[in-house]
């Protein structure tokens, strides 16, 4: 102990208790420089789309817009189909994930709770598909596609989701499972249930966390998702809303009068969903995400 | 209904009624997996790689053409070495830089201070932003005529680059975009669970013992969260490798190929070209090159990461 009064604190240092209040003076500094940087962008857009054509254009830009031009969040509307975009986003959504979260759980109790041979070595291709980057698999199921007529349809992007729902989701849910006490399985099944039972009545109203978590992260996925939806889909009323934006984005102006202010208010109508999903269930969020880090 | 005995031991012929049960269900509650992964994935994969030793354009049927896609990508396309190359900049500028940005502000949020989780929140959203609609904000703020950032740098004197329409500037933009929108996320979230989990003593040891707050940052800290940064180094190289969506959203690859990532380049020849040969080729080097990476990673981190703390 005597050796610590020995050793001479430098000015600098923030470990001494008496420049607590500088250090933490310090701290909401950054984190305000941080944000400014962090949530500037977001202030940029929404202003950007409240802005008249004209207003996009101003050189050096103005921050607000001199009157909020509320009526681009209608016009957008009528300017492109975005209120279809948005309802095949939700078509695609509605009928992958339930498809993921349902047989995710199925493969994934397997693999918590079954003892079979091959199981381990199963596991490791599971993950190891992680790795692997979706061209590979893209070119043939493409060719596959385009013969069984599945494509400008739904199909490629909602049937293979039950398959498993995918090695994130089988992961995160085989470690949630994993977490719960045996003896639970055990005294059921004393009790005369099969195992389906178990799943049902136990692990599932155990797991409800962790499979907020994962239909979470999956919508955040479908919703996000570019490529598939890209290369399969042509017809722009079958455009999902990554899709559709980005054609919106190609488009030509319409007598040469810029969009920019309309394509800001598609890009913040596209955000709001993901935003909304994660204020409502932010616990389960971080929680989720903190689950298939550490545990790795 | 079975019964729960404690486990007998098994006969030597025939498995005890036990281990039967267990492995008819654990591969019946496998089955949809197993089905998904043949049909979507070792299917595919297969018939890929079968397809990368072949000429195929659609049209006609494919013709076997033996390592001839090989060759040409190692010694005919232009664009291999460029876009292999490009991607290896991007990569090596955006995760570096990723993980350093998500650690600090890891360690910012981890001091004890009031209103932390807003701040966390705050941080997080751009993460939330879809891949196609952050690129499109990003492309509106770095617009070189009348965007944010150049009317920012006129206002104190300097002159923007073109930003995604500059050969030099592209790739830094697009780095940008991924900091903006990785450095608050999960990587972040991952990081703060790795700091709360190094135990308090350790501090307090290195306190008494004199270290400062930057001694006890590199002694302490960073070895106990060196499992926390592999996890997020390597998961970082796999995904950094693969960026398409927003180099195809904000420049197609362009201006005069400055963005024709490797991903890029498989996207068009499969589908702008139909060299769908030639594609599922460059697919397989791809792969190839990821899984090496991910490999060698996993082989020199035994020198590096520190598991003690677990």
């Amino acid at each position: 102990m005597a050796r610590a009064a020995a050793v001479p604190v430098p000015a600098w240092s923030l470990a001494g208790g008496q420049s607590h209040v500088i250090g933490r003076t310090l701290t909401y500094l950054i984190l305000a420089i941080f944000s400014l940087v962090m949530g500037f962008p977001f202030i940029w857009t929404i202003s950007s789309s409240l802005k008249t054509p004209a207003e996009t254009q101003f050189f050096p830009p103005q921050i607000f817009p001199a009157i909020p031009q509320w009526d681009n969040y209608v016009h957008v509307f009528v300017a492109q189909p975005i209120a279809q975009w948005f309802l095949n986003s939700f078509i695609v959504a509605g009928i992958a994930i339930p498809g993921a979260v349902i047989t995710g759980t199925l493969v994934a109790y397997s693999f918590a709770r079954f003892d079979y041979p091959g199981r381990d070595f199963l596991f490791m291709v599971l993950l190891s598909t992680m790795m692997i980057p979706y061209e590979v698999t893209l070119i043939p199921q493409y060719l596959v596609f385009v013969q069984i007529h599945w494509v400008n349809t739904f199909l490629p992007l909602t049937v293979p989701a039950w398959g498993g729902g995918g090695a994130f989701t089988v992961f995160l849910l085989r470690q949630f499972f994993m977490t719960i006490p045996r003896e639970l399985d055990d005294a059921a099944s004393v009790d005369g249930a099969n195992s389906f039972t178990v799943l049902w009545n136990i692990i599932v109203p155990l797991s409800r966390p962790a499979l907020a978590t994962v239909a979470i992260l999956l919508f955040l996925n479908t919703w996000n998702d570019f490529l598939g939806p890209f290369i399969y889909l042509n017809d722009p009323h079958l455009f999902t809303m990554s899709v559709g934006l980005r054609f919106f984005q190609t488009v030509p102006e319409s007598l040469n009068v810029p969009q920019d202010n309309l394509l800001m208010a598609a890009t913040v109508i596209m955000s709001v969903p993901s935003i909304i999903l994660f204020f409502a269930a932010q616990r389960y969020f971080v929680q989720g995400i903190v689950m298939s880090g550490l545990k790795m | 209904m079975e019964t729960q005995l404690p486990a007998a031991p098994a006969p030597r012929r025939g498995l005890s009624p036990r281990r039967r049960r267990h492995i008819i269900s654990g591969y019946l509650y496998l089955s949809p997996w197993i089905i998904g992964f043949f049909l979507f994935w070792l299917g595919p994969a297969l018939a890929s790689l079968v397809l990368s030793f072949t000429t195929y354009n659609i049209i006609s049927p494919p013709t076997f053409s033996g390592l001839t896609n090989y060759v040409q990508a190692f010694t005919q396309d232009e664009l291999f070495w460029p876009s292999l190359l490009k991607t290896i900049y991007y990569a090596g500028a955006s995760v570096p830089l990723g993980l350093i940005g998500s650690l600090a502000a890891a360690l910012l949020l981890n001091v004890k201070v009031r209103g932390t989780s807003f701040f966390r929140t705050l941080f997080f959203m751009p993460s939330l932003i879809p891949i196609v609609a952050s690129t499109i904000l990003w492309a509106w703020l770095l617009q070189p005529d009348w965007g944010l950032l150049n009317g920012f740098l006129y206002r104190i004197g300097i002159t923007g680059p073109r930003w995604f329409e500059s050969q030099e500037w592209a790739i830094p933009g697009l780095v940008s975009l991924a900091l903006w929108t990785s450095v608050g996320g999960p990587r972040m979230i991952i990081f703060l669970a790795g700091l709360q989990g190094v135990p308090e003593e350790l501090y307090d040891a290195a306190s008494i013992d004199g270290a400062t707050r930057l001694q006890r940052l590199w002694h302490v800290t960073l070895p106990m969260i060196t499992p926390t940064i592999f996890f997020n180094l390597v998961l970082g190289v796999i995904g950094a490798l693969q960026v398409f969506t927003s180099a195809f959203v904000a420049t197609q690859g362009g201006p005069a190929y400055a963005t024709w990532f490797y991903a890029l380049n498989i996207y068009y020849q499969a589908f702008q070209y139909f060299n769908m040969g030639y594609a599922a080729a460059l697919a397989w080097l791809f792969a190839i090159l990821i899984v090496v990476l991910t490999w060698l990673q996993l082989r020199t981190s035994k020198s590096w990461v520190y598991y003690g703390g677990e």
